[in-house]
């Protein structure tokens, strides 16, 4: 479950950045050629402006990463960031099978704790109750 | 205590678990409805919850953090959206590094004693949906293979 400050910040602007449409077709494109911001811009109806605002949020992200060219910036996925989020059900499987690991072992070490409410059979047990 | 099954269904957004204990149908309630309980399994061992507010009511939130082994505490909650209490939970979970999910908790007697099925859902919009659902997964295996590719090329990758 717990992952470290820096990744869990990273990990909630990667989900935010993977939410739009857009983006996710800018970092699909990106990863496998480098586009420049305005040849991607061309690609969608809507302004340069608009594209480039999606490329600075896929940025901080670090989903994909900037580089000047001359007059253009070109713009590249980042396959790490991706591959880490791709991760996350796998990861979520961990936690939770960790999780029911420990379960068990509280309901282990705590036998019946709800006994009381059910009137179980009681353990015989001896000396004052 | 065995988890039996596991299952991961990306058309649903769903994972579903299934773990039996031969506790009661009761006593295995008990760890999602007392706090004290909760905290002892819900993180692990190297970032041990603390409950702050307990509310297992519809409308209620649970609200807890994580101790890090450097002291460092990350949030989480549960806001409650039904209960019926001793097989039936369902909440909203905010947890730490992972997007909010749907966790809906059965727990139901068997022989022997009783079987929980906890089903965890990626909500309907937002990334997880996406990735999984659509063909973005597929250009990303894609991509990512070929990387991998490129990676496995060279000699000093990483």
């Amino acid at each position: 479950m717990v992952v470290d400050e820096v990744e869990r910040a990273a990990l909630d602007d990667v989900f935010h950045a993977l939410a739009d449409g857009t983006r996710r077709d800018i970092v699909v494109r990106t990863l496998e050629v480098e586009y420049s911001v305005s040849a991607l811009s061309r690609l969608y109806p809507m302004t340069f402006a608009a594209v480039q605002k999606h490329v600075a949020v896929l940025e901080r992200a670090a989903l994909v990463t900037k580089r000047r060219s001359g007059r253009e910036q070109l713009v590249s996925g980042n396959v790490d960031t991706v591959r880490r989020a791709a991760r996350l059900l796998d990861r979520l499987e961990v936690i939770w099978l960790a999780r029911m690991e420990r379960f068990g072992a509280v309901l282990a070490e705590d036998p019946e704790p709800g006994a009381s409410a059910e009137g179980r059979k009681s353990m015989p047990e001896k000396g004052t109750a | 205590m065995t988890v039996t099954s596991i299952r991961k269904d990306a058309e649903k957004r769903t994972m579903t678990l299934t773990a039996e204990f031969t506790a009661t149908v009761a006593g295995v309630w008990q760890l999602w409805a007392d706090p004290r309980r909760l905290e002892r399994w819900w993180g692990p061992p190297t970032h041990p919850a603390t409950v702050v507010e307990h509310d297992l009511r519809a409308g209620g939130t649970v609200s807890y953090f994580v101790t890090g082994p450097d002291g460092e505490r990350s949030p989480g909650w549960w806001r409650v959206l039904a209960v019926t209490p001793p097989s039936g939970l369902e909440f909203e979970l905010g947890d730490p590094g992972i997007p909010d999910l749907l966790v809906r908790v059965r727990i139901e007697e068997r022989p022997g004693g009783a079987r929980m099925v906890i089903v965890t859902t990626f909500p309907t919009t937002g990334a997880m949906d996406q990735l999984l659902v659509m063909g973005f997964e597929q250009g990303l295996a894609t991509a990512v293979g070929q990387v991998d590719a490129l990676l496995a090329a060279e000699p000093t990758a990483g």
